[in-house]
């Protein structure tokens, strides 16, 4: 016997990688902002999108939303109720979407085509670890936080706050009672993200939403 | 949680590439992970073992290559080593520094294998593929 080594350098997850390239080459002909927004159980993901599609819907931007749970389809429920199309992505049992997960839901998604969207959400499972690993094809990851979770949670999952492009504190109405240190926050986002965009946002006031809406518009335009 | 998705790609990978070694057994797969890849060493190693059962990997050993994360610093230009993954300061000139180079790979180096001595597999293998991502 003789042993060869074979030098491969090949990304683990290249399959993901390749059609996530795939999906976003798609999504930007079509011109269509792709979101991928991502955070723990809890943190007010759902709410947060429900008034965002709202307000776009207002504003007569069209929008979507995929959002993936690992089971029911409570929160495709919630977010329709905003009056724009919305679909579920039922993952039962797996923590974070992936690309295929993502292109097999656009692919038979009846009455939807990516060329009449300006903005799609895709809300990822709640989880602060795996989905940083899983590209889906998005042009901007969103990382949420909420003011309930403890400033030092950028610090704790330096993974996906690191690869983000914007970082959204939510529940920002319960930062008083929550005893929230706003500037060790702030802080410890930039210290792992250094210069990212930071919206400090409450669904239930609409505190912040203002900036976050003017930031899409801004980043849907064609540059 | 997704090292067993990991594990499973990096079977699926090992096996494709390996298939072009008629004869061939695998005995080692070396990864490159940095500091930031949100892999956990120890469940990789378990979810290794589980997920390469009953497929020719069974049995090849799993070595990981932990990066740490590399920073290039706009202030003073250099590029440097961070201790951890908790703050992204030059540790040059202390500046917050953005601007990842390593760190959060998540990549198969190479492969190591057992093959027969002489013999047609020999013969017909290819050269050692060549492939960048």
């Amino acid at each position: 016997m003789t042993t060869r080594i074979v030098e491969l350098r090949r990304g683990i997850l290249k399959k993901n990688d390749e059609l996530a390239a795939g999906l976003r080459q798609r999504f930007t002909s079509a011109g269509v902002l792709v979101l991928n927004l991502v955070s723990s159980p809890g943190t007010g993901k759902t709410a947060f999108l429900e008034l965002t599609l709202r307000a776009l819907r207002e504003r007569g931007a069209h929008a979507a939303a995929l959002v993936g749970d690992l089971e029911t389809d409570n929160d495709a429920r919630r977010l329709a109720a905003s009056g724009v199309p919305v679909r579920q992505i039922n993952t039962h049992g797996i923590c974070h979407l992936d690309a295929e997960m993502v292109a097999k839901h656009l692919e038979d998604w009846e009455g939807i085509s990516l060329a009449g969207l300006n903005y799609l959400f895709i809300e990822n499972v709640g989880n602060l670890v795996c989905p940083s690993s899983y590209d889906l094809g998005e042009r901007i990851r969103v990382a949420l936080l909420s003011v309930t979770e403890g400033e030092d949670k950028p610090l704790k999952y330096p993974g996906l706050f690191n690869s983000s492009d914007a970082a959204v504190i939510t529940k920002v109405d319960l930062a008083v009672p929550c005893g929230f240190d706003r500037e060790l926050a702030l802080k410890n986002i930039n210290e792992i993200r250094p210069g990212i965009r930071i919206f400090e946002t409450s669904a239930r006031t609409g505190a912040g939403m203002d900036d976050w809406l003017a930031y899409l518009a801004e980043q849907a335009r064609p540059s | 949680m997704h090292e067993l998705s990991i594990a499973a790609s990096i079977v699926d990978a090992v096996t494709e590439s390996a298939s072009a070694y008629p004869g061939a057994r695998v005995i080692a797969v070396r990864l490159r992970v940095g500091a930031l890849a949100s892999v956990v060493e120890d469940s990789l190693q378990f979810c290794w073992e589980l997920a390469s059962e009953g497929s020719p990997l069974a049995g090849a050993k799993l070595v990981i290559n932990k990066l740490r994360v590399i920073v290039h610093c706009d202030a003073c230009g250099t590029d440097s080593e961070i201790e951890g993954v908790q703050g992204f300061r030059c540790p040059q000139c202390g500046e917050l520094a953005a601007d990842l180079r390593q760190g959060r790979e998540l990549e198969i180096e190479s492969i190591e294998m057992d093959e027969p001595e002489t013999g047609e597999a020999e013969m017909g293998a290819p050269s050692p593929v060549e492939e960048h991502i």
